[in-house]
């Protein structure tokens, strides 16, 4: 462990002289850098700019179903509306989400190394997704998709009149940034730990990203061949999902889904991972279960594999495959418990400090077991026939992705922001956002839970007037975690010029990450470190000296 | 049930929506639980675990390979039952009484036609008596749809080249929505309509309203009309198989698998004879994909049930003329 002589004094937690943000200046080496820090936040700028955009049509939806006439928008705009908030906000937010940014920015950090495996094919990922984006937005700013983001067939096929093929071929592009983050991620991980950095001393980040490497490199490839079919179906109609061409409907959903469910595993995995760093972070203790809690990611990724015709129940499957699927739906419920079960039992007798990170996490816990739960109904075929493709749907699989996911990629950008950029952040008004966005979420989508329950399809552009009263409390819902999430826009960019600086450890965490400056230097590490300690180690680590300046200036 | 003015819970207006409230409710105690005992731990931990010192650290302890097990155990007992209990729900929605009133529903952008076993049709209506089983068989003329009653809670995808089927038992009278709950397009949220449930002695007086010909009668007319007679009759060439008692029963095909000659099967031989050609026959039979609609179909399909194996087919369509004569 570095050693700063006395962590009370501003001095000491002054950045270092040269770091990854100032080695060079200009458009240029930020558009041509190989630095996977660099390459992290060209991924957090340009995701941020998707999210937004994925919130203006969510807003656009929220306000047009205040009332149960179709009176802000039309049927086809509607349609719109929520199918480009769905493409947006999954294919060009949630799934780079966590790995394309914190996962780019410490993957060698906290293994110990100077950078990823393939750096060039790291900024090649940044590119084919910039690339895939463009050629969204191209077909969005020219009238947009009415597919739904799950691109049914035969209607995306032979029936939408809108810009599906466009909008097929920028995903189909943007899967390869998802293919070479995850196949560099899985080298890197390999190839690239530092000394003494054995299997079970990795961060369980890394855990959760070797999973969820995994999944993009296997998974995606399939969706890819899928939007090639529907490509060529829609444009030089040549017969695979549509029964007039001789194909079958059914099919594609197969295809579509052997990726897409996979696909939530990418989106709420990496959160895992994150949620696990900052329990252990803020109870100052090892992670309860560390080997459970490591191999529970590969067991989540693995039978995520063997899920996907749950979305299928009554898609005319047979009844066999139907049980099947469900029963192996079921087996998820026991990796995604024995993690909640051990982030609790890592609270027990620790040393929690009432953080912003450790608010979020703990809201992410909540969301994440209300999702996982209700997702276990979904998974029973009895409860399935009357929800499926209601707002019940739509209430679960939010707070799994948004709930979980996004919880857990703001809880990580709050844990390291001062590592990224070597500035604190405000601490009440952090606290306040994670506090917002708890209670504005729950008051968005508990209430889509009854409406679902109630038999209101999704995807409804009007609807009989009886949902009316639960439909406005989840708009109101909206409006609140709206603010959440443009209070941490706010005072993290105010955090770039005038918050404190962080020093290294400001948290007083153990990993690899802490050791080196904020923001860190080029290539990480003064010297490679050498590990010679068990992950989330406390015990005998000199962690706690160097806390007194951001304690005294933020409160514990 | 109603919260001031708005509801909280579905109405339950069939057989099966109990057995699927059951289900529902045990999940959602389980769930409730388990969230709460959580939420309740952690609250403890982090009210007591504070921390007091800037240097202080939490206690080392690294896990119990036996707690892991206990709480490997639990979820996966309580989620076996969860999953059996829901497949045998599951298996009886999809399973529809051998005595169901059978009627015909297509699903086309934006409606949903429907046809009583005597004829009548629907758009965007079902009137069905109280306690008795109705089955629909359901197809799309062109994308897919999904054919959603939520009182009963019967729900099952609507899709174009296939049949798939829903049944329930209403058990109250009454008015109830019917959805679709499948993404099809502009109008889908008006692709819905009403269901109203009556009293069996109301039902037969709304019956009797209307002119109907039954989907048999209309499906003998198409026999003839599209010469099916030519082949499959006994006074016919011989070329095609005889149609009498078929509906049901295995058969061998060319290749030497066995199929069961259900809806689908029908529908496919129909549309295209030579997916599927019975061994012992040449494949000769006209293909009529696009010849014939979805509804002639499916009554060129109630005309082959109603043939039996020892009623001449006269007698049967005698018995389709005489239903015509009393709708009409």
């Amino acid at each position: 462990m570095q050693a700063t002589a006395s962590a009370a004094t501003p001095e000491a937690v002054r950045p270092p002289r040269h770091h990854y943000l100032n080695v060079d200046y200009g458009l240029r080496s930020w558009l041509l850098t190989t630095d996977h820090k660099r390459i992290g936040i060209l991924y957090l700028l340009s995701i941020t700019f998707f999210f937004a955009v994925g919130g203006i049509y969510a807003t656009l939806i929220r306000l047009e179903l205040l009332t149960p006439q179709g009176d802000l928008v039309s049927s086809d705009t509607y349609n719109r509306l929520f199918t480009m908030h769905g493409v947006m906000m999954i294919f060009f937010f949630l799934v780079p989400s966590i790995p394309a940014v914190l996962g780019n920015f410490l993957i060698p950090l906290m293994i110990g190394a100077k950078d990823v495996a393939f750096p060039k094919l790291n900024l090649a990922s940044w590119y084919m997704y910039m690339i895939g984006a463009g050629l969204t937005m191209y077909s969005l700013l020219h009238g947009g998709v009415d597919t739904g983001w799950t691109f049914y067939t035969p209607f995306s096929s032979s029936y939408s009149n809108s810009f599906v093929a466009a909008t097929a071929l920028g995903i189909f592009v943007n899967g390869f940034s998802s293919i070479f983050t995850g196949l560099n991620f899985l080298v890197t991980i390999h190839r690239m730990r530092a000394p003494g950095m054995t299997w079970f001393r990795l961060p369980l980040f890394i855990w959760s990203h070797y999973a969820t490497s995994l999944i993009m490199v296997l998974g995606t490839p399939v969706l890819a061949i899928t939007l090639v079919l529907l490509f060529l179906e829609r444009v030089f109609q040549i017969g695979f999902f549509d029964p007039a061409l001789g194909g079958d409907p059914v099919l594609f959903q197969h295809f579509f889904w052997f990726y897409s469910h996979p696909a939530v595993y990418i989106m709420i995995l990496p959160s895992l991972g994150v949620i696990s760093e900052i329990v252990a972070a803020f109870a100052r203790k090892p992670i309860f279960g560390y080997k459970f809690v490591a191999l529970a990611s590969m067991g989540i990724a693995i039978l995520g594999f063997l899920v996907w015709g749950h979305h299928l129940f009554l898609s005319s499957q047979s009844a066999y495959a139907a049980l099947v699927f469900s029963v192996l739906t079921m087996l998820i419920a026991v990796p995604s418990a024995i993690k909640v079960f051990n982030w609790m039992a890592t609270l027990y007798r620790g040393s929690i400090e009432y953080s912003t990170p450790m608010f979020y996490a703990l809201g992410f816990i909540g969301l994440f077991t209300i999702g996982g739960l209700t997702g276990l109904m979904l998974g029973t075929l009895g409860i399935d026939v009357h929800v499926h493709d209601t707002y019940f749907v739509v209430a679960h699989f939010h707070y799994i992705m948004v709930g979980g996911a996004l919880m857990g990629y703001l809880g990580g950008l709050h844990y390291w922001w001062p590592k990224i950029t070597g500035r604190l952040y405000s601490g009440f008004w952090s606290h306040l956002s994670a506090l917002l966005v708890f209670l504005g979420f729950n008051l968005t989508f508990f209430p889509q839970f009854i409406l679902g329950y109630l038999g209101m399809p999704r995807r409804y552009h009007v609807y009989p007037p009886e949902f009316q009263v639960l439909h406005v409390l989840s708009t109101a819902g909206a409006s609140i975690l709206a603010v959440g999430y443009l209070l941490p826009m706010v005072y993290f960019i105010w955090s770039l010029k005038y918050g404190d600086y962080a020093g290294r450890n400001p948290w007083g965490a153990v990993g690899l990450e802490w050791q080196a400056t904020s923001p860190p230097a080029l290539h990480n590490f003064e010297e490679i470190p050498v590990v010679d300690f068990e992950p989330y180690q406390y015990k005998g680590a000199p962690v706690a000296q160097r806390l007194p300046y951001r304690i005294a200036k933020y409160g514990a | 049930m109603k919260f001031f003015d708005f509801p909280l819970f579905p109405e339950t207006a069939s057989t099966l929506a109990r057995e699927v409230d059951a289900v529902y409710f045990f999940a959602l105690s389980v769930s409730a639980f388990f969230s709460l005992l959580i939420a309740l731990f952690i609250f403890i931990f982090f009210v007591k675990y504070r921390r007091q010192r800037t240097a202080e650290i939490g206690v080392p302890i690294h896990g119990s390979t036996t707690l892991e097990i206990v709480w490997s155990l639990i979820p996966l007992v309580i989620t076996m039952v969860l999953f059996a209990w829901g497949a045998k729900v599951f298996l009886h929605a999809l399973t529809p009484p051998p005595d169901a009133r059978e009627y015909f529903a297509t699903g086309k952008q934006w409606m949903w036609k429907i046809q009583h076993p005597e004829g009548q049709r629907e758009i965007n209506q079902l009137h069905v008596p109280v306690g008795e089983p109705i089955k629909l068989t359901l197809t799309s003329e062109d994308v897919i749809h999904s054919f959603y009653i939520p009182a009963f809670r019967v729900k099952h995808d609507v899709l174009p080249g296939r049949y798939t089927t829903v049944w329930f038992e209403a058990t109250r009278t009454g008015t109830y929505h019917l959805f679709c709950a499948e993404y099809c397009g502009t109008e889908h949220s008006k692709m819905i309509g009403t269901v109203t449930v009556m009293e069996p002695d109301d039902y037969e007086t709304w019956l009797a309203g209307g002119p109907a010909k039954s989907p048999v009668a209309s499906g003998a007319e198409l026999f003839v009309k599209y010469a099916c007679n030519t082949c499959h009759m006994e006074a016919g060439s011989g070329r095609g198989p005889l149609l009498h008692g078929i509906y049901g029963q295995p058969v061998t095909l060319a290749g030497g698998q066995q199929v069961v000659r259900d809806d689908n099967y029908l529908r496919e031989s129909i549309l295209r004879s030579g997916a599927k050609v019975v061994a012992g026959y040449q494949p000769l039979m006209p293909v009529f994909q696009g010849q014939i609609s979805e509804e002639g179909v499916m009554h060129l399909i109630a005309y082959i049930k109603s043939l039996t194996g020892d009623e001449s087919p006269g007698a049967a369509g005698g018995g389709a003329g005489a239903a015509d004569g009393t709708g009409g």
